[in-house]
């Protein structure tokens, strides 16, 4: 074989190697390209179950990092790490979801986005949900430009910049993912996590500890407490037509 | 003599200004290569997200605030070596009558573009732990080049006649100071896949003993076989000196970062002073067992009969 028949099938396995990784890559979508979901497994609203409870953090809560803003005066937000937000062991921004006990039910995705705002130099909120799919609308309320920077494992990653005054940037993630950190290049200090989750039934744990997950179809299921720092806590409930009931945890410091 | 073949050729004459812009981009170089410590050290690597430009403008100057001081800082001084890094390649090709040195100041160019590319490259592939380590091993591999032709350019080994001792020691002290070379480029790799999060911190210092030995072992037997060549002997020195003072800094990080600092909220002053510490320093010392290994091969050379085969014997160019 010739020199440039060498060439030219060297060529066509680099392009066949960049569509592959194209094909790869596409999973994550820019805003309203969502692939066409599988229509939603009807659940009869007059059976439907909630879980609720509150995460307890054991044992004195670790004082806050402070953060140095002083790299850009346009930061005005608190100087407080939210790595650890636990108020009189009531432990916030712990990520609660239905991790197992769905089955192949299928979604809805939610047509409505939800957002996340950068102010005062912070990512609010600190750790968010999100459906497969579902818009995510980011926003800068700050003096300055911000760059976000999702850092995912199975979905894309992506960087882009956000100058004040601009018009909000929409995303979404394609593939299941359990923070999923964000951070902000420009300010090191921002971070937060995003957690895509396939269904529905997932909530995040207020200032007050509490969370509370509804409209849930009777079943067997392990219910996941995820924490950024301290780790996950699986737990397993089985919920009857109408249940409603109370599932604690508590993380330790490690 | 052959003359314009070797490194140990007397056939051009000595051109202070284009030594004194070898030395001034050599200069920048290693300004250059803190200004990217800067940029890992403080995060910033894709605190300006596109490439080549910067938030869309080739000569746009941003607002330089947070990740961005550090960022487009580094990209511009980039910009400037390459441009003086053109000139310096273009001056001599026209000046220079030692052929090698002609092709040394093209490597030196084509190694600032392929340098410039992965700079790129890194940023549009969000920092992978094999670019950008290549990315900071071919950063100081540029930096001994500049070096190098700031040596070759310079008037001691223009207008100098070397003084030459043979060497019949084993190993032979040339091949210690490659050894050393090669040790100190795969301690490069591994602190640098470190520092971009491809691997974790104990290769890189688990291999120090080995670079401290090894350089040690070749800075002593210069200094104790071949004190009185000044050529050898102000390199060696400087090697021990470095690697005292790398070695220190290189704990300072290893405590600022590792032990103190793993849970750092943002990286903070004095991890960041230490690591941009240990990338300079380490820099000048890979320069430095650079310049000792081309010194060595100037005033020691391998004896006659190794060198020559008996069969086909050839002046040696000293």
């Amino acid at each position: 074989m010739n020199k440039k028949v060498w060439i030219v099938m060297l060529g066509l396995v680099f392009l066949l190697g960049c569509s592959k990784k194209e094909s790869e890559t596409s999973e994550a979508q820019p805003a309203g390209a969502a692939p066409a979901a599988p229509a939603a497994t009807p659940i009869d609203p007059t059976t439907v179950a909630s879980v609720s409870g509150t995460v307890k953090f054991d044992g004195a809560a670790p004082k806050p990092a402070k953060i140095d803003m002083s790299q850009d005066p346009a930061c005005k937000g608190t100087n407080a790490a939210e790595t650890i937000v636990a108020d009189n062991g009531d432990l916030a921004n712990v990520f609660v979801y239905v991790k197992d006990g769905l089955g192949s039910r299928t979604f809805d995705v939610p047509s409505q986005a939800v957002t996340i705002d950068q102010q005062g130099c912070k990512y609010h909120p600190h750790v968010l949900g999100v459906m497969t799919g579902q818009n995510i609308e980011i926003k800068n309320d700050d003096p300055t430009t911000h760059n976000i920077h999702p850092t995912p494992q199975s979905n894309r990653e992506w960087n882009e910049s956000q100058p004040p005054q601009s018009a909000p940037i929409e995303k979404n993630f394609a593939r299941e993912e359990i923070m999923l950190p964000v951070k902000c290049n420009q300010h090191p200090w921002m971070r937060m996590y995003i957690n895509v989750v396939k269904n529905p039934f997932f909530a995040v744990t207020g200032p007050d500890g509490k969370y509370e997950i509804k409209g849930l179809p009777p079943g067997d299921y392990t219910i996941a407490f995820v924490q950024e720092k301290l780790g996950e806590k699986d737990e397993k409930v089985t919920l009857a037509a109408k249940d409603s009931k109370t599932l604690d945890q508590a993380f330790k410091a490690e | 003599m052959v003359k314009g073949l070797t490194l140990k050729g007397l056939s051009t004459p000595y051109n202070r200004s284009l030594h004194r812009f070898a030395v001034f981009l050599a200069g920048w170089t290693f300004l250059l290569i803190i200004a990217g410590a800067l940029v890992t050290s403080n995060d910033a690597g894709l605190s300006v997200p596109d490439w080549p430009t910067s938030f869309g403008s080739l000569y746009k100057i941003p607002h330089m605030v947070g990740g961005v001081r550090f960022e487009h800082t580094h990209r511009m001084i980039a910009q400037v070596a390459g441009l003086l890094t053109i000139v310096l390649a273009v001056w001599t090709w026209r000046a220079e009558q030692r052929p090698w040195m002609k092709y040394l100041a093209i490597g030196a160019l084509g190694t600032v573009i392929a340098q410039g590319i992965l700079g790129g490259l890194t940023v549009l592939f969000y920092l992978p732990p094999s670019i950008s380590s290549a990315h900071a091993a071919i950063a100081q591999t540029f930096f001994c080049l500049t070096v190098a032709i700031a040596m070759f350019t310079g008037p001691r080994w223009v207008e100098e006649v070397p003084k030459v001792e043979a060497d019949v020691r084993r190993p032979r002290l040339f091949t210690l100071a490659l050894l050393s070379i090669l040790v100190l480029y795969v301690q490069l790799g591994l602190g640098a896949m470190f520092r971009h999060r491809g691997m974790s911190w104990w290769p890189h210092v688990m291999n120090a003993p080995v670079v401290g030995l090894v350089l040690t072992w070749t800075a002593i037997r210069a200094l104790s076989v071949y004190a009185k060549i000044e050529a050898v002997r102000r390199p060696a020195i400087l090697i021990l000196a470095l690697l005292i003072t790398q070695l220190f800094l290189g704990f300072l990080a290893f405590l600022t970062r590792v032990a103190w600092g793993h849970d750092a909220i943002q990286p903070e002053l004095p991890m960041v002073i230490s690591t941009v510490a240990h990338v300079a320093v380490g820099a000048l010392l890979l320069a430095s067992v650079v310049v000792l290994a081309i010194q060595v091969w100037r005033h020691v050379p391998i004896s006659w009969q190794e060198r020559v085969p008996s069969r086909q014997p050839r002046p040696v160019t000293v």
